[in-house]
């Protein structure tokens, strides 16, 4: 039983038919395809027009066509376009197929009459693909209204207060005891100095109090089952050893604890805090927490101070760990960035030589909070420095470590220009390589700072070392830099050197994207679902991405994803249920023998083994569609809607004219 | 039944080995049901009959045939298009006439180097340097031999063929069972499978049928089965041992894994295979652990003939059916 | 068949929907000019890339094949372009084996912004499978079903 393919080759002005004669290859595929079944070939000037998919749709009313084929631009453009078109006619979609005979024929070959015997083949195997093209209808599966949100900064936080504020119930779950991310160890924030923890706090307290977050901090996620709309989280919720019903957040267990340890984490090693301690003063929740490995009571079994002193009797040092499970919707990835160490560039004196500050240590050392309470000083913790020295791009920009720009230190190394100037008066030298000031008012920043006086030098730092050459350079930090507008090498003594290290993915960022079936590109960042015009979506439904995981980038463009992926989520929850494209595997239950060859293919977790029936079975919500176990099962018991073995076997055939020779020669395809 | 009135059965052995003709006279007791209920015309291995008894029957004459063997010389193609023309149904018998089976191996080298290699290899006594030719004058007359074709074919590469039965040889319990199916057929109590069905197989792959367990694979190297302590009940190709089981259509009862051997894939593809082969050279390339080229390279030297290892049984029905060098001219 | 001199391959192009199609498309709106000898192939993923397709080109005509996915860590579905690396490796020997020079089947990859880069590829293979020749791989007869003598036969 044949089926009634009509043809459709598009001119597209001059585009195609400037290199393909498409009117002999649509006259061609009327004649020479006829016994393939085509019963209507046309061309036209521009099949996307509103005529050209009129003629489509009277084609498909008044002949009662089963198929259709366009050969024209890519289906990235118009698969979709010609697709409603035969929908509204009131064929299944998934019957039309668009060949590509513009970017991959008529573009890139000169030679007309191989383009256009080229065109041929490409639509040959459009008409022998089509013919076992099947309907299909795409899925449709209910929406969980709650959230997850995986991380606590401002990333995080955006997304989860506007899915709050919009009346949905969200789970925050952060690592650290408190939220706030790396934007809580900031001192100013540029263009506008805006004080960071102030503009912060408010938002964290909110996250605090809502009605509708959940916040669990200290906690991680441990596995991610189901599928979007339907996902079941499991959680672990690290033990603070502090009753937190109990708790009043009086502060005196810190202050009692005998015990002090370096804090790796949020003052990044410039100092100390003690063992049962509240990361920040703004902390939130505002809980402390035991770090039970330093812990003397952990460890040896005395001590015990903080209990002792407790006033509500909350310290609880047989608290465990506790594992809870979540069901969601959809799921927010927003869980930052590591810095570059510095340490990689061993020319640059970072942990060798003193007073060389990496641009988070040195926040810190700008913060009033911090552990020279906001004064900028040498290590002996007392002197101002004179000259100071910020260098551009540590380990980005750079094919030895990261190719990529980091997109926020130019600003932050002019902000950093900016507070050295305003606090200490010293002489301040910026060593960079371009100044990429592109947001809103930053350039105005830099203007700022060019007239405060700021000394920049374009070029990218060579070495930062303590050998001096002369006696001006005696006891001080020397660095090296080529001076590129004046052609000339330089050596700048300075006291002070604060290097603009470039932004990292996460040191985990893998093994968390495979937790909730996300990719990472080369360079370690998530990958988005469209880098232009879908950057907080990823492959994987449900799941979304927002701030620096996807790429550095500045606050207010982390604010805006994270808002954008709350918007997103919110539609979805409207509508109550979301709709899948229905390119996806299956297995035949009966011809499936339980070989487990496919189990470990899916990086999306689609492929479940029932160990009772002995056969393996696809979750078709979670499978993408890309075919890996269709093309793996040696049983041929795994079949792939859309690009079936029939569908692209057939096409092979027809690109390789073998169907012509099936009806003109005696030579048959194999 | 007189002989007369019962319908007539026959089995030819083309290229092939005699097993398969064997496994049918291994159905024990089951030989004197089809003596009940048949009329054996012509079987070559288990009575006496000439060719031109074959020509002279009408038509479709003969209810059943079962050819085992593969498609050879030109002997081997005239009596596949005599006996299709004399049989009623012909079934591709066993895996020569099925896939091609071992005979098919010989795809993989020219016709005159298999014949040059029987004829004048070393250890060949042969000191006139003898080699068959197609016609001899002899003093009794002249005499012809069949030709040797370039490429060995498949039974329904030259002929239409009615009904598969894989297997090398086919079980006899599925000998059994399928020579039931036909006498109910004609008994009138059931119904023949719709033409060009796979028959005395499983519905799956080898795999259904193994009782060994199962886990999730991730294949470090392959090995040799006699170079390691194989564990019986776990899976073959689990522990590196290159079994074709997870392809091959089942049926067999998974004898071989059974007994510690692994699967060579006697029974061919599963349903709707093109190319067995390629079915086993995407599984076993997809649960290689590595991603680095080189040590992929390394893994995949443990499987020194992927050739032979993944189209023994399989050439002759293979997508590329036999080796360029070969082919002789295009016409194959 | 053509003979020698004036033989242009036919080569079969399997491309990932993601990048290396992409990448084709790329090359397209970038006007960059490679020869016509390559017919391209979408699959959704490098992963789907079943070794039967090659066989079944080379088998039906195609004088070589060119697999194309995402870079090595790039992969669309994370690490599906890995499994097609494992396959075409394999497959490569066996076509080795059968006589089909190893030449005849390459593997690249091509991100969705590398078109000029996938474009000097399309290229090079080209001019690769030109020198090497046609494949000539023998097209399969039309069944017939007559049945002629074993004299006709033995002619």
């Amino acid at each position: 039983m044949s089926e009634k393919i009509g043809v459709y080759v598009c001119h597209c002005g001059t585009n195609i038919a400037g290199i393909v004669n498409v009117e002999e290859v649509s006259q061609w595929a009327g004649s020479r395809l006829k016994d393939r079944g085509v019963v209507i070939a046309r061309d036209y000037k521009f099949m996307c027009s509103s005529l050209g998919q009129e003629l489509i749709e009277k084609d498909i009313k008044e002949l009662g066509l089963t198929r259709v084929v366009v050969a024209a631009c890519s289906p990235h453009l118009h698969e979709r376009t010609f697709r409603t078109a035969c929908e509204r006619a009131g064929l299944n979609p998934y019957l039309c197929e668009l060949v590509s005979i513009r970017e991959h024929v008529s573009w890139v070959h000169t030679d007309k009459i191989a383009a256009t015997a080229k065109a041929e083949a490409v639509l040959s195997g459009g008409v022998e693909r089509v013919i076992h093209n099947e309907p299909l209808e795409p899925l449709k599966v209910p929406i969980h209204p709650d959230s997850l949100v995986v991380g606590g900064g401002i990333a995080g936080i955006q997304a989860a207060l506007e899915l709050a504020d919009g009346g949905n119930h969200v789970y925050l779950v952060e690592r650290e005891p408190s939220i706030g991310g790396h934007m809580a160890q900031f001192d100013k924030t540029f263009p506008t100095l805006d004080c960071s923890a102030c503009i912060l706090t408010p938002r964290m307290v909110q996250v605090g109090n809502h009605p509708n977050i959940t916040l669990l901090t200290w906690s991680e996620v441990t596995k991610v089952d189901g599928y979007v709309g339907n996902f079941e989280v499991s959680l672990k919720k690290k033990a603070r050893y502090v009753n937190t019903e109990l708790c009043t957040g009086c502060g005196i267990c810190v202050e009692k604890c005998p015990k002090k340890v370096v804090d790796d984490i949020f003052e990044v090693g410039m100092a100390k805090r003690k063992v049962v301690y509240m990361p920040f003063p703004q902390a939130v929740p505002n809980f402390p927490v035991i770090d039970a490995p330093n812990c003397t009571f952990f460890q040896k079994g005395t001590c015990k101070a903080c209990e002792k002193f407790c006033p509500t009797n909350a310290i609880d040092f047989n608290q465990k760990d506790e594992d809870i499970t979540v069901k969601v919707g959809n799921i927010v990835l927003a869980t930052g960035y590591d810095l570059f160490n510095p340490q990689r560039i061993p020319q640059y004196g970072y942990g060798r030589l003193e007073n060389i500050y990496t641009s988070l240590e040195f926040e810190r050392l700008c913060n009033a909070s911090g552990p020279t309470g906001g004064n900028i000083v040498l290590k002996d913790g007392v002197t101002p420095p004179k000259t100071v020295g910020i260098v551009h791009c540590v380990g980005s920009r750079d094919q030895n470590y990261n190719g990529y720009c980091s997109a926020i230190c130019c600003m932050q190394s002019i902000k950093f220009a900016h507070l050295v100037h305003e606090r200490t008066g010293a002489d301040i030298y910026n060593f960079y390589i371009d100044i990429r000031t592109p947001g809103k008012s930053y350039e105005e920043f830099y203007q700022r700072v060019l007239d405060e006086g700021t000394h920049f030098v374009r070029g990218k730092v060579a070495e930062v070392t303590d050998v001096a050459r002369s006696p001006e350079e005696e006891g001080k930090l020397i660095i090296q830099v080529e001076d590129t507008l004046i052609g000339k090498q330089r050596r700048i003594p300075v006291d002070m050197v604060i290097l603009s290290a470039g932004l990292e993915p996460r040191h985990d960022a893998k093994e968390i994207g495979k937790l909730f079936g996300i990719a990472c590109s080369a360079d370690g960042w998530y990958i988005e679902r469209h880098p232009k015009l879908d950057p907080i979506a990823t492959m994987t439904e449900g799941v979304y991405i927002a701030g620096c995981v996807q790429g550095p980038k500045d606050i207010p463009a982390t604010v805006a994803q994270g808002a954008a992926a709350a918007a997103r989520i919110q539609g979805k929850i409207q509508q109550g249920e979301i709709t899948l494209e229905p390119i996806r595997a299956s297995i035949n239950e009966d011809q499936c023998s339980g070989c487990r060859i496919c189990n470990d293919l899916c990086p999306f977790n689609a492929i479940l083994f029932h160990e009772d029936l002995a056969v393996s079975e696809i979750n078709a919500a979670l499978c993408q569609g890309c075919g890996t176990c269709v093309a793996a099962c040696p049983a041929g018991a795994i079949s792939g809607t859309g690009f079936s073995n029939e569908q692209v076997l057939a096409q092979i055939e027809g690109l390789l004219l073998r169907n012509i020779e099936k009806i003109e020669s005696n030579k048959v395809p194999v | 039944m007189s002989k007369n009135q019962k319908p007539k059965f026959a089995m030819y052995w083309a290229a092939s080995c005699g097993g398969c003709d064997i496994a049918v006279l291994n159905i024990h007791e089951k030989i004197l049901d089809v003596d009940a209920n048949f009329d054996v015309v012509f079987w070559p291995v288990a009575m006496d009959a000439k060719y031109k008894d074959v020509e002279a029957m009408p038509d479709k004459s003969i209810l059943l045939t079962l050819f085992n063997g593969g498609i050879r010389n030109d002997e081997n193609e005239h009596i596949a298009k005599l006996l299709r023309k004399k049989s009623q149904i012909l079934v591709a018998f066993g895996s020569c006439a099925c896939e091609g089976c071992i005979p098919a191996l010989a795809n993989l080298s020219p016709a005159d180097e298999i014949v040059g290699t029987a004829f004048h290899t070393i250890s060949t006594e042969n000191p006139e340097g003898i080699h068959p030719h197609v016609s001899w004058k002899a003093p009794e007359g002249d005499i012809h031999i069949p030709t040797i074709y370039p490429v060995l074919k498949t039974l329904e590469q030259v002929v239409d063929v009615d009904y598969f039965m894989p297997g090398c040889p086919p079980e006899s319990h599925q000998i059994g069972t399928v020579i039931d199916l036909v006498i109910q057929v004609l008994q009138g109590k059931a119904q023949l499978p719709p033409k060009g069905a796979t028959i005395g197989v499983g519905n799956s792959t080898v795999c259904d049928e193994c009782k060994r367990t199962r886990n999730v694979k991730a294949i470090k190297e392959f090995n040799r089965i006699q170079l390691i302590h194989a564990d019986p009940e776990l899976c073959l190709l689990e522990q590196g041992i290159p079994c074709n089981g997870p392809a091959t259509r089942s049926g067999c009862d998974s004898r071989c894994p059974t007994a510690g051997a692994q699967c060579i894939g006697c029974y061919g593809p599963a349903e709707g295979v093109i190319d067995y082969g390629a079915r086993l050279i995407s599984a076993f390339a997809s649960v290689i652990d590595s991603t680095d080229p080189q040590e992929i390279d390394r893994i995949l030297d443990g499987i020194p003939d992927p050739a032979g290892q993944f189209y023994r049984f399989s050439m002759g029905g293979s997508l590329l059916r036999a080796a360029k060098p070969a082919w002789k001219n295009n016409g194959g | 068949m053509n003979n020698n001199e004036t033989f242009e391959p036919v080569i079969i192009g399997f491309t990932c929907n993601w990048c290396s199609y992409r990448a084709a498309d790329t090359a397209g709106t970038a006007r960059v000019k490679y020869a016509p000898n390559i017919r391209l192939i979408r699959l959704m993923c490098s992963g789907r890339l079943d070794p039967t397709f090659v066989l079944k080109a080379l088998a039906n005509g195609a004088d070589a094949v060119l697999i194309t996915g995402c870079h090595p860590g790039d992969c669309h579905y994370v690490e599906q372009n890995y499994k097609a690396l494992r396959r075409f490796h394999l497959l490569k020997r066996v076509l080795t084996q059968m006589g089909i020079e190893p030449g005849r089947l390459k593997l690249v990859w091509a991100s969705a912004a590398e078109g000029a880069i996938l474009a000097a590829e399309f290229d090079k293979f080209i001019n690769e499978v030109r020198a090497l020749g046609p494949l000539n791989w023998p097209l399969q007869e039309q069944k017939t079903f007559s049945t002629p003598t074993l004299a006709e036969v033995a002619a």
